[in-house]
């Protein structure tokens, strides 16, 4: 029995696809979720909105509301860790988390080096503004990829722009000759070995979920049409007037992507969403996505 | 190889159509090993899509998740009709789970009911813990099937009528058969090897 190997890590994405991911901050918040149809919470002390709002450094949330989380739903249980903060890391390990976000949401504790996360058993996922900053976290063993969108912000542009960007640095790979690979993975910084990969497949190896901004089902099955394979929303639920109904319609959503009439039924009567930002309007150093490199 | 009656690739009859539950989790590896295999696969998230198929597949994924939504679209109950009906019926992972008569430890899903078996969730602890293994399954040959346990279910009790066709080395059940319904508790639709894909087809075709 081999256990924390590539397939187990990649693997449990896997199963998370056509799923949505929900940032709960207490027990009852993971349970309203689970019963809802999330494929997976994400434990948190403070949801993004909040973590903007407070200023100041987030960090990891305190192991005691984690573990409450942990024991209140039998869905995976996902926390973050700050960028190249390895020890946070390692603590999220020890508590037996089964997915870290190394996040932007949070301040980053290394502006230089994210975490080598192939020391790990526990898989990471991380996120990207375009399929560089993808490719280098997949070499750095990140086993599931997300958009960063701009967390907190009720505001889904910056997420399409990522998700966009992705598919398009795909479809590039794809039809640039061989002989130009090299040149192209010095120019994008992106590890050769996995550009000639996406070059030969067309297909990123690992799992892809939109995150950051998303509020509404409607988001969801853009992020899904678009190509996600699954979606994280975070403030989206919590901060809006019926969590509930809202994480129901979002999971419905994400399932059928594809049908115009069932997004339109399940977009009744859900109430206020969260408030949104307009992106232009936050000052450039209060953004996140600019977090990691 | 013993009691191998499996196929080669491409050898199926073209009129065989599966579908696969794309209600959430890993519907879309099942539809690529299917395709692989030149079975004819569709995504089955509405009932009206259950038509004119040979069979279905419950992939892995959140077994809370795909039962909710299974309830809400009114699947469950023409799955399960169907199955009354000799229909045959391959669960992976969540989709063991989906199939038991019961459930430990929660009440938080519905299962279908469907095989006389009971099932622990999350049977070896959390993402950690989950592993890779070689089984040995007789029904397929000799060969080990590479086991691809991720917070893998296991069955812990299998009433008459139902045949355990792999254990782990400590005797625990992770793959059934009983009548045309064939569970497993990994997956291979992560693997390159299709023989369990195989022997369900089989089992579709009446060959088995």
């Amino acid at each position: 029995m081999e256990t924390g190997t590539w397939k187990v890590k990649v693997g449990l994405a896997q199963m998370l696809k056509g799923g949505v991911i929900m940032d709960v901050v207490t027990p009852e918040h993971a349970k309203i979720a689970e019963a809802a149809g999330a494929c997976a919470v994400m434990a948190l002390e403070r949801v993004p909105a909040d973590i903007r709002a407070a200023g100041g450094v987030a960090r990891m949330a305190d192991p005691t509301v984690i573990e409450a989380i942990m024991e209140a739903v039998s869905i995976p249980v996902m926390a973050k860790c700050r960028i190249g903060h390895f020890v946070e890391a390692q603590a999220l390990e020890a508590l037996g988390i089964d997915y870290i976000d190394e996040s932007e949401v949070l301040p980053p504790a290394d502006e230089s080096h994210h975490v080598w996360k192939h020391d790990f058993k526990v898989p990471f996922v991380c996120g990207c503004r375009d399929l560089a900053e993808a490719l280098r976290r997949l070499g750095e063993g990140a086993a599931m990829i997300r958009t960063k969108g701009e967390a907190g912000t009720g505001n889904i542009v910056e997420a399409v722009r990522h998700m966009r960007a992705v598919m398009d640095g795909i479809r590039k790979l794809a039809s640039t000759p061989q002989d130009e690979l090299m040149a192209l993975a010095k120019e994008m910084g992106a590890p050769f070995e996995l550009v000639n990969e996406i070059h030969q497949t067309g297909n990123l190896p690992v799992v892809n979920f939109a995150a950051g901004g998303g509020a509404t089902p409607a988001d969801a099955a853009l992020m899904m049409q678009l190509g996600a394979d699954g979606v994280f929303v975070g403030s989206g639920i919590f901060k809006s007037s019926n969590p509930e109904a809202r994480a129901q319609a979002i999971v419905k959503a994400t399932t059928h992507y594809q049908d115009p009439q069932i997004i339109a039924e399940v977009s009744k009567n859900l109430g206020e969403a969260m408030p949104g930002l307009d992106i232009k309007q936050i000052p450039t150093d209060e953004l996140l996505a600019p977090r990691g490199w | 190889m013993t009691g191998l009656s499996v196929r080669a690739v491409g050898t199926y009859s073209s009129s065989i159509k599966i579908g696969v539950l794309a209600a959430q989790g890993a519907f879309a590896e099942h539809i690529a090993t299917l395709s692989q295999l030149e079975v004819a696969a569709v995504p089955v998230r509405l009932p009206r899509q259950l038509e004119g198929l040979d069979g279905l597949i419950i992939p892995g994924g959140e077994s809370t998740s795909i039962g909710r939504l299974m309830q809400d679209y009114h699947l469950a109950d023409e799955i399960k009709g169907l199955v009354r009906h000799g229909w045959p019926l391959f669960g992976t992972c969540a989709g063991l789970i989906l199939l038991a008569s019961s459930i430990h430890p929660d009440g938080k899903i519905d299962p279908l009911g469907l095989m006389d078996i009971t099932v622990r969730r999350n049977a070896f602890g959390r993402q950690v813990d989950s592993f890779e293994t070689e089984l040995k399954i007789p029904v397929l040959g000799e060969k080990p099937f590479p086991g691809v346990f991720i917070r893998a279910p296991v069955i812990e009790q299998a009433n008459s009528g139902v045949e355990i066709i792999a254990e782990l080395a400590n005797g625990t059940g992770v793959a059934a058969r009983q009548d045309r319904l064939l569970a497993c508790a990994f997956h291979p639709e992560l693997t390159e090897d299709t023989r369990l894909h195989r022997y369900f087809l089989d089992i579709v075709a009446g060959n088995q």
